[in-house]
């Protein structure tokens, strides 16, 4: 387990080769009475390219308001962010974002919320929509796209997210819980389908969740953050599972176990933390 | 319920009430319930009705009435959608404006309608300014509110799959401001009637308002109730061209997020 200073340092290191790297990033909301909440304190993280890391944190703890950050949909209070060594001012155009809650247009039928992203890139809309019928083929929905959003289940409709967002082919992939509301099953399937994506082209993906499980069967690197307020960086594990994986029998390795409960005891603590401050307040 | 069910069950009220009406008309004999002087009987209002169409002066009425109601439902909603887009893109003049807004809309729109008779003669255009002032406020508050409301996770994504603020118009705010004004779309074209109907009631040469104001200044019921019974059926048949219309223009809304307003 590394502690902040050499999370720090590591963080450094990096930062030349990393596809993401956030540096000392403090987000501080000013609340209503005018006090000031620390949401996360000082926190570096970075994610070469082509690795595929995932934040774990009790319900919170500022994992989404980070995601956004890296994003360029929220600037920090102090700290910076930086793509591929160029400071980050404004949005992250080099990324695309799977939002956690509804984000395609429900006034568009799904292959139109597919080829947007290119349209408005400037592709004809012919080829737009011939590059989008391909893409959702891949996610298993090649005879969905005439429909509109609301005639999908909710699986479906993440497909049709994840397939929204890589049109664009963005070098880096953000991703907010973006399994958290389906079902166990589905979420398996979501996930297996998520790593044979990523396994063709490797980009970097920055993965929140609150499902240790998930972000061991998914990561290259699980990352912990703790109960908020002035959330930070608990921990950093690599994940010494191989590749390709499937999502359902990985977690039948042994190794996968023994990763769970050391990385369970640093969460453990910080997970009944940040349920004693919401009973509380 | 099947189609045809519904339909019979909706028949059969129209025949309940209309053979009440008929029976509290008609007995005891020589002195029924109500005197047919006041509430007239169905045979006398189906007479004049049949009489209007039969020698087809009605048609002008009608095409009068549909005139001034289309023409205030048009300029009604693009006012609406032009101030409404201006007041949720910029916040500042709808602070400014707001208890304006307010005013206006409080205010009963009977009492512009000698006004704009006064500035637009007794012809269509003071009807179609009556109607305009109805249909104008639920549009804008529609677009208003449709504009303000789209979903902050909708709009991040927009902004991060690379759209930039004419493209956000395009496919973000219109279509959400658009689904609000269509889901309002029954409540304004039957303002727009309503605006031409009590236009020609206060002040014209003709128009459905116009003959059911006649009709009451000499006392003929049976007319009054013809013109309130061709009116009602007026606004049935164009309320059913909305539901057509609706249907093909929300095809992306489920079902159960319809609203009516």
């Amino acid at each position: 387990m590394a502690d902040g200073a050499t999370a720090e340092a590591g963080a450094r290191e990096s930062a030349v080769a990393a596809a993401m790297a956030l540096r000392d990033v403090t987000i501080a909301f000013r609340l209503g009475d005018g006090s000031v909440y620390n949401a996360v304190d000082r926190t570096s993280l970075s994610v070469a390219d082509g690795e595929f890391v995932t934040i774990v944190g009790p319900t919170g703890c500022g994992k989404t308001t980070l995601l956004n950050v890296a994003a360029g949909l929220f600037r920090p209070s102090s700290g910076s962010v930086n793509i591929f060594g160029a400071e980050l001012f404004g949005l992250n155009r080099q990324s695309g974002y799977l939002f956690q809650s509804e984000a395609l247009f429900p006034w568009k039928t799904v292959i139109e919320n597919v080829a947007i992203g290119l349209e408005i890139a400037g592709t004809a809309r012919s080829e737009a929509c011939e590059r989008a019928q391909k893409l959702l083929a891949r996610v298993g929905l090649a005879s969905f796209g005439p429909r509109y959003p609301h005639m999908l289940s909710g699986g479906q409709r993440k497909r049709v997210g994840l397939a929204q967002v890589l049109i664009r082919d963005p070098k880096i992939l953000l991703m907010d819980e973006p399994f958290g509301p389906l079902d166990a099953q589905t979420r398996q399937i979501m996930g297996n389908l998520l790593l044979d994506l990523w396994s063709a082209d490797r980009k970097a993906v920055l993965f929140v969740t609150h499902d240790l499980e998930e972000a061991i069967a998914l990561s290259d690197r699980v990352v912990i953050m703790s109960a908020g307020p002035a959330a930070r960086i608990m921990g950093d594990w690599r994940v010494p599972l191989v590749r390709p994986r499937d999502i359902a029998e990985i977690k039948l390795d042994p190794a996968f176990h023994e990763l769970h409960r050391e990385i369970w005891q640093t969460l453990k603590s910080e997970v009944l933390k940040g349920y004693a401050q919401t009973d509380g307040g | 319920m099947s189609r045809i069910k519904l339909l019979l069950l909706q028949v059969l009220v129209a025949v309940v009430c209309v053979l009440a009406w008929h029976v509290l008309t008609a007995v005891p004999h020589g002195n029924p319930f109500l005197p047919p002087f006041f509430f007239s009987t169905p045979y006398d209002v189906a007479l004049q009705i049949y009489k209007w169409f039969a020698d087809g002066s009605i048609w002008r009425h009608l095409a009068i009435t549909l005139t001034e109601a289309t023409f205030a439902f048009i300029v009604g909603s693009l006012g609406g959608i032009a101030v409404g887009f201006w007041f949720a893109l910029q916040p500042t003049a709808a602070a400014v404006l707001d208890p304006y807004v307010k005013m206006f809309n409080s205010l009963p729109r009977i009492v512009l309608a000698p006004i704009f008779t006064l500035w637009f003669g007794l012809g269509m255009l003071s009807k179609i300014a009556l109607g305009f002032t109805l249909v104008f406020f639920i549009v804008f508050f529609n677009v208003y509110q449709g504009v303000k409301e789209v979903s902050p996770t909708v709009l991040a994504n927009a902004r991060m799959l690379g759209m930039n603020e004419r493209q956000l118009m395009q496919h973000v705010y219109w279509p959400s401001a658009l689904s609000w004004m269509f889901s309002s779309l029954h409540t304004s074209v039957g303002f727009a009637v309503v605006g031409a109907v009590v236009g020609e009631y206060l002040g014209s040469s003709a128009g459905l308002g116009y003959i059911i104001l006649q009709a009451e200044g000499i006392f003929d019921i049976a007319g009054v109730f013809a013109g309130m019974f061709v009116l009602a059926a007026f606004v049935l048949v164009i309320d059913a061209f909305v539901t057509w219309v609706e249907r093909r223009l929300l095809v992306w809304r489920p079902a159960a997020a319809e609203t009516r307003t």
